[in-house]
């Protein structure tokens, strides 16, 4: 029997629909797989397997009874997996903190629901740093998540579980959150496709805010095609966030498409892990022997997109996380003869290192008199970074840079430095900045270590996106799982 | 150095500024969710969602109408609309506040509030003055906490009703304009008659107006007064504060800047148990809630819905219906009594007549234990039981107008219906207590009195003016009936009559 857990999602949704295989058949496997790696791994904070196959039974019922396609929707069998700081009705949603173990939600998230509605399967919830706080998965309370090439190596953050679980077949597709990089950082040192949407393409009603004029829900998968049937799920404007886009999402595809105008954004590769960079340059080949336009563009003030990304994070992150206090919601606590300051120091204690250092320095950037030398210089460079970039996006439809500086590291390697491990960020955090959409596809391997290529468009030009993405990813031909 | 100055200062330099808080009880829902607006009577914390209730994951949506009623207020307040409007993030910790921090509006890093530059005019004690609006903004309120015996001091415990939270707020903060607590109270009076006429805030709901005094005196730090629970309250405040601070600066006593709270029992403020200090509440707009362009079309759209306003209804009342300053003021300050009125007039036009029974009875009554229930909702609560509506008093009216009833006899009956509902015309015919005008029926009781009161019909033989005591006692014997014109020629015949 061929291994279902290996296909696309458009491979179940087809197999499952002409029943060349059961969706209880899938489902097991992928079932059978998570149990026999996950230890490895560490891709998941909880496997729903009852739940999922459930779920499973009653699609395969709709199939059997002959139901209309929409009912069955456009997902139908897919399993996915769900970054745990996305709320699941039913389903606990951690956050990978102690502060949230005990959280069950009672609501689905915006994306849960539309996912549920497409007939997606969710086996379970995914390993993420605490309150996706970092960049390798490495701050979870669930243990870090391990890289399916190396399970030496970090799998990169936030959404390490969303990467490593696709890339090592525990799950079809799963969904992350992306605020700095945390979907292309992971899918670029897994070797995955994971895109970030443009900002209010996506419902954020139900991701667990972190900073939220930054972060958007996105999807990843093993193709572009896998992470457009989500996206074509996914997207669109939702009652309950006033920050999606009015105008409806378009049906997106994947053809791809020829003569693109491409630009490779200097200051993104300059000074980078050289492999990185030899593969970049090497991708840009790719796309020049495909008949598009390439060549090297500048943005001057990138330079300032780090610390203007930290700076709005970290103060957003601080009021965001202000309500966990335990009073309304939380984990087992008695805060019997505690006067109300001093139980809310003892419950905020349990927040995380990395956690605590970014509430801290938040908290500092607003305070009234630093509001003026930091918060709101860190908007300006905001609106600089969009101006930039308009301008930009005349000349070129899209703009690349490598995903992430470095190849993946090992455990351990930049946990103890905070400066070192923000500064990794530096290539992902301009499209969370201005709002555009980018997408990490897989772009080659030194070492036996995955690369990933950034690929950026302007403002919804998702569309484009995917054909310059689907391009690269059928002329480069890269490999997308490992062998475990 | 100088002393002298100094003590001038403080005693003319009084500044007092008001920070008013008012609950949209209009409206349906909350402010950023779907939940009811009106929580009176409900258990605890079951008028709460994912949302108001600041779960994981939520995100606040913006009501709309809440944005109308706040620029309504602005309006009616004189205040420029700026062309957009944004959302700021309070942030502080505190049990009442689901997200610990609150939405609401903030100006320090532009103008993102509702209304700005506004003002207000009121008649003063000796002058028609102004107060000038700093700013009007919408903002949600928090929970409600729950102490044992109300006492927050003594409390073993606080509970947490989250029922209230987010409901609609407009904050309306004034400069530091006023220079007595009486003008506050006649300020307060005059803005709770324009929120009633606007029809956005129910002000007679327990909660739902709230103000927050400063007030400093001379040189003087600023003193700020929290938790005043009614707008009669305010003056009762700040008057104390006055005489406390001006006992302080002749013992020459520093006057600290700090918040005090009113005492509702002792009529006292004290300071706050908690010290609270120079707080940095960390603004920032709020990322959640786009920002919202006004623009022209709001600004006209909020003028076909205005509404008469108190000025202009009184300017009405004393054109339409020839009603003095003083009785049309009086009548509009409180848009419940302005409304009686109008519906009485339908019933039976006699403006004067109707009005003058409304303001120097009906209102004895409701106003009549205000000395120990001064809030709004004592107020509501002596209306509710008051069986009078505007067609007992249109009919009263008519019954004088038509010498049914002599005015005396009117008041006896408006004290029974008041209390039984019925109306005036069954009570005449009930008790019989038409006029007595027969002179038959006048003289035979003339005649009664005059043997009772021998030495009263002696004096007044010699003094006329003393006729009117007969009168009286006539008054007395016919319980009110006699027509008291008819009554009293008859008794200065009789007393020209030989013996």
């Amino acid at each position: 029997m061929v291994n279902l857990c290996s296909l696309t999602a458009e491979q179940v949704v087809e197999g499952v629909k002409n029943n060349h295989f059961s969706a209880v058949e899938y489902i097991s496997q992928i079932l059978e797989r998570i149990e026999k790696i996950e230890s490895q791994i560490n891709a998941f904070t909880i496997v729903d397997a009852n739940g999922a196959l459930k779920k499973a039974l009653s699609i395969d019922k709709k199939i059997r009874d002959g139901e209309d396609e929409k009912k069955i929707g456009s997902l139908a069998g897919v399993a996915v997996g769900i970054k745990d700081n996305i709320c699941t009705k039913g389903l606990k949603t951690t956050c990978a903190s102690k502060i949230l173990e005990d959280y069950v939600s009672p609501y689905d998230a915006t994306v849960v629901k539309k996912l549920k509605e497409s007939g997606a399967i969710i086996v379970g919830k995914l390993n993420l740093d605490e309150f996706a706080m970092g960049s390798t998965t490495e701050f979870s309370r669930y243990g870090a998540t391990h890289n399916p090439w190396n399970i030496n190596y970090v799998a990169g953050g936030s959404s390490g579980g969303s990467a490593a679980s696709v890339a090592a077949l525990e799950c079809t597709v799963s969904i992350g959150s992306d605020t700095g990089g945390s979907v292309r950082c992971p899918a670029s040192f897994c070797s995955v496709v994971g895109l970030k949407p443009t900002y209010g393409r996506v419902s954020r009603f139900g991701l667990i805010s972190y900073a939220n004029s930054l972060e958007q829900i996105g999807p990843m998968g093993k193709t572009v095609a896998d992470t457009v049937m989500v996206m074509n799920s996914i997207a669109g404007m939702d009652d309950n966030d006033q920050t999606t886009l009015n105008n409806g999402a378009p049906k997106y595809t994947t053809q791809s498409k020829r003569n693109i105008r491409i630009g490779l954004v200097k200051e993104l590769v300059e000074g980078i892990e050289p492999e990185v960079s030899k593969c970049i340059y090497s991708a840009m080949d790719v796309f020049s022997k495909s008949d598009c336009k390439c060549e090297e563009t500048s943005m001057k003030s990138v330079e300032f997109a780090l610390a203007s990304y930290y700076t709005i994070a970290m103060a957003e992150a601080s009021s965001n996380l202000a309500r966990y206090d335990n009073i309304r919601y939380g984990f087992e606590s008695n805060p019997d003869s505690y006067e109300w300051n001093a139980y809310f120091a003892k419950i905020r204690s349990n927040f995380g290192e990395e956690v605590k250092r970014r509430i801290i320095t938040g908290t500092y950037v607003l305070s009234s008199e630093y509001y003026g030398k930091y918060y709101l210089k860190a908007q300006k460079v905001r609106t600089m970074l969009k101006q930039e970039l308009s301008a930009l996006y005349k000349i070129y439809d899209i703009l690349i840079a490598p995903t992430m500086p470095v190849l993946p590291f090992k455990f351990g390697e930049k946990i103890d430095d905070p400066l070192k491990m923000y500064m990794i960020d530096i290539d992902t955090v301009v499209a969370n900045l201005t709002g555009i959409p980018a997408i990490s596809v897989p772009a080659g391997f030194s070492k036996g270590l995955p690369i990933g290529l950034q690929i950026m468009a302007d403002e919804l030009q998702e569309q484009t996106l995917f054909e310059t993405a689907s391009l690269f990813e059928s002329t480069a031909n890269v490999q997308r799982s490992p062998k475990l | 150095m100088f002393r002298g100055v100094q003590n001038y200062n403080m005693i003319d330099g009084i500044k007092i500024g008001l920070e008013i808080h008012c609950q949209l009880t209009s409206l349906q829902t909350k402010l950023f969710c779907s939940c009811h607006c009106d929580y009176h009577g409900k258990l605890p914390n079951t008028n709460v969602c994912p949302v108001c209730s600041g779960l994981p994951g939520t995100l606040p949506l913006l009501n709309q109408k809440a944005l109308e009623y706040a620029g309504l207020i602005s309006l009616a307040l004189d205040c420029k609309i700026p062309n957009e409007t944004t959302f700021y993030r309070k942030n502080y910790f505190y049990l009442d506040l689901p997200k610990n921090f609150q939405l609401t509006q903030y100006n320090v890093y532009g103008i993102t509030s509702i209304g700005i530059d506004g003002k207000l005019e009121y008649d003063g004690i000796d002058e028609e003055k102004h107060a000038r609006i700093r700013r009007v903004q919408l903002e949600e309120d928090p929970g409600r906490l729950v102490y044992e015996n109300n006492d927050m001091d003594s409390s073993f415990y606080t509970l947490i009703d989250y029922n209230r939270a987010g409901v609609p707020l407009v904050e309306v903060v004034t400069e530091p304009d006023f220079t007595t607590p009486k003008d506050v109270r006649i300020f307060l009076n005059k803005f709770t008659s324009i929120v009633e006429h606007l029809e956005i805030c129910d002000t007679k709901l327990e909660g739902s107006v709230r103000c927050d005094a400063n007030i400093s005196i001379g040189e003087g730090k600023r003193i700020e007064i929290k938790n005043v629970g009614s707008f009669r309250e305010v003056e009762k405040a700040l008057s104390y504060e006055i005489t406390r601070q001006k006992t302080m600066s002749t013992h020459e006593i520093e006057i600290k800047a700090e918040t005090r709270h009113w005492d509702d029992t002792r009529k006292i403020t004290k300071q706050s148990r908690v010290k609270e200090e120079e707080q940095d509440y960390r603004y920032f707009q709020e990322p959640d809630i786009p920002t919202v362009i006004l623009g022209n079309e709001f600004l006209s759209s909020l003028k076909t819905k205005m509404p008469e306003l108190p000025n202009d209804r009184k300017n009405r009342f004393i054109s339409d219906y020839k009603l003095s300053e003083h009785v049309s003021q009086v009548l509009i300050d409180n848009k419940w009594l302005a409304d009686f009125f109008e519906s009485a007039v339908k019933i039976y036009s006699s403006p004067k007549e109707i009005a003058n029974w409304i303001v120097s009875d009906l209102m004895g009554f409701i106003d009549e234990n205000n000395h120990h229930h001064n809030s709004q909702a004592s107020m509501e609560e002596k209306r509710s039981e008051l069986k009078v509506e505007a067609r007992h008093i249109a009919e009263l009216a008519r019954l004088v107008d038509q010498s049914n009833i002599s005015r005396n006899t009117a008041k006896m009956i408006l004290n029974q219906i008041i209390t039984t509902g019925e109306m005036p015309s069954q009570v005449v015919e009930r008790t019989n207590s038409s006029k007595i005008d027969d002179k038959g029926l006048l003289s035979e009781a003339i005649e009664s009195v005059f043997r009772s009161e021998k030495s009263a019909v002696s004096d007044a033989r010699l003094n006329s003016k003393a006729a009117n005591f007969l009168l009286g006692k006539l008054m007395q014997l016919t319980k009110g009936r006699a027509d008291p014109k008819i009554a009293l020629d008859l008794i200065k015949k009789k007393l020209i009559e030989p013996d």
